[in-house]
């Protein structure tokens, strides 16, 4: 055996890099979020940070359906998008998952890249190519042009997170259904669907979070009367730095929050597999 | 009898060929159109201006710096969740899902405060005596690069991360029984190992900060303009389609050119790393 060779870095700089290098970089990742929850709760009129004092009268001013109006109405937009990209990726992509996984190997890896292709390309390119063609064929932005915009980019991801749960089906389960006489509708709602269930609800999940996040396509295909929650967002941040934005940011953190664990929850059984 | 699985695959392969392979196609078409006939003049009006082509490198420079700078910062996560027990993995998990999850809209808010003239840079700046007066970092292209690190950070831990769970511990007891240090182990037993998932990341990063358009456009302020800028501004204000598909195009191709050039470079790293 050779002898072992002299490290030309010592050991304790290792350690350093890992457990104090990389706890800062965990810190960096998470402050922002903090940052902005504590900033919501401000008593003052600017984005003074630390905050001058402790309030709620933002969250109440974005709550009052006179002084927001827009910004409730915006946020039923998005919801309303992202709940019909999530129906429509549902109706796409799990059919695509299911078929997909009867197929062969072979002719699986020629058809998929085009089915995942949506989440390379530079959304804001796709938003923009979208508009074009929409145009041509005589359709003005608009609240459905938006949601097909976002199924057609969203969907992937649906497809993608209930396609690792597909592969790890046992086939015979289905074939054994039908040998016991089962109509293929039957296999479907009894055996295939409630196996796939852990990773449509994962796709379902993400669809919605990124579709209520979306601006680079809705930017382009949605039309003056369905602003978005994120580009009315947007527009209050270039207008004014008004600090209702605060509030609104702390609510979209407390209902990822939320989700999050709901989808821990959930999937956690699962996730190990 | 085995069923077909085709007929399935049919209603989502039609929506990707009618609504996604067929406007990527007319746009490249529309970035040849010009006001008599098909011509190459929407291409060179845009690189031939000095401004527009200063723009496209500084996105390329931009991208170069997120990917950079996440992968610095990216890497000893991972490393500490490799040498994390079984809750600390949890935790660190659930610590970059939060901000993978929330809107980029409400992280990019969150810079404005952290960057701005009362924020909390500037207020330790000046408490500490490194500055004399209170500044600002918005509309600074290192604002916008600390910035857009933290927004696609969760980009390429999470694809580490995936790599490193399937992994299990005794994977570097064979390094570590013959005696490697841990520098030794990171670079030749588990740095080859992750990259597939920096290539990964890398990609994801990429495609991220060509299509953020609020971050750029509200960190980076009126001083520091990117190429997404660029096209909504040749469609809002300029009605300018052709010129619009043209730049897409161009953002498009560089994205391309510099992903197969960092696919390159991993696989050369590899083979030295094996070697």
């Amino acid at each position: 055996m050779r002898n072992k060779r002299e490290n030309p870095i010592p050991a304790f700089l290792y350690k350093a890099f890992v457990f104090g290098f990389g706890g800062l970089s965990l810190i960096y990742l998470v402050a922002p979020i903090i940052i902005a929850i504590t900033m919501s709760f401000t008593s003052g009129q600017t984005l003074k940070y630390p905050p001058q004092g402790f309030s709620i009268r933002w969250y109440e001013a974005l709550f009052d359906p006179i002084r927001s109006g827009t910004e409730h109405i915006a946020a039923g937009n998005s919801l309303k998008i992202a709940a019909l990209a999530v129906l429509g990726s549902l109706l796409f992509a799990v059919p695509a998952t299911i078929g997909m996984a009867r197929m062969k190997r072979s002719t699986v890896s020629s058809i998929e890249p085009l089915l995942l292709a949506p989440l390379v390309l530079p959304s804001l390119v796709y938003g923009l190519a979208a508009l074009i063609v929409a145009n041509f064929v005589g359709f003005q932005p608009s609240l459905w042009l938006t949601v097909t915009g976002h199924v057609v980019v969203f969907g992937p991801l649906m497809y993608r997170a209930a396609s690792v749960v597909a592969q790890g089906i046992n086939p015979s389960l289905a074939e054994a259904s039908t040998v016991m006489g089962a109509t293929w509708f039957t296999t479907l709602r009894r055996v295939t669907l409630p196996l796939l269930l852990p990773g449509i609800l994962a796709g379902a999940f993400l669809v919605f979070i990124q579709s209520l996040d979306n601006v680079s396509v809705s930017l382009f295909l949605a039309d003056a009367r369905t602003t978005v929650l994120p580009l009315r967002m947007f527009a209050l941040i270039e207008e004014s730095l008004d600090v209702r934005v605060a509030a609104m940011s702390g609510v979209l953190i407390a209902l990822t929050l939320v989700v999050l664990l709901v989808a821990r929850r959930v999937l956690a059984p699962q996730k190990q597999a | 009898m085995k069923a077909s699985g085709f007929p399935y695959v049919i209603p989502m392969l039609l929506l990707s060929v009618a609504f996604f392979a067929t406007p990527l196609a007319v746009l490249i078409g529309f970035s040849f159109i010009g006001p008599d006939g098909l011509t190459l003049n929407n291409y060179g009006r845009f690189l031939g201006d000095a401004f527009n082509y200063r723009v496209l490198m500084n996105t390329a420079k931009l991208g170069l710096q997120t990917v950079a700078s996440t992968t610095l910062l990216g890497i000893p996560i991972a490393l500490l969740y490799w040498h994390s027990g079984k809750t600390a993995r949890q935790v660190i998990i659930f610590l970059t899902l939060i901000p993978m999850l929330t809107s980029n809209v409400v992280r990019t808010f969150a810079w404005i405060v952290i960057l701005g003239r009362q924020g909390p840079i500037s207020e330790t700046f000046v408490a500490l005596g490194l500055a004399g007066q209170p500044f600002s970092l918005m509309s600074t292209e290192l604002g916008l690069v600390l910035a857009m690190c933290q927004i696609d950070l969760p980009l390429i831990i999470l694809p580490l991360i995936a790599i490193l769970s399937r992994t299990p511990v005794q994977f570097t007891e064979a390094a570590q029984v013959s005696g490697a240090g841990p520098w030794r182990i990171f670079v030749t037993v588990l740095l080859p190992m992750m990259l597939p998932g920096l290539l990964a990341g890398w990609i994801l990063v990429f495609a991220s900060t060509s299509s953020s358009f609020v971050t750029q456009a509200v960190i980076g302020g009126a001083r520091n303009v990117y190429v997404p800028q660029l096209i909504y501004r040749e469609v809002g204000t300029l009605f300018d389609w052709s010129m619009a598909s043209a730049i897409a195009v161009v953002l498009l191709l560089s994205t391309g050119i510099l992903l197969v050039a960092m696919t390159m470079i991993s696989r050369h790293r590899r083979l030295v790393g094996h070697a």
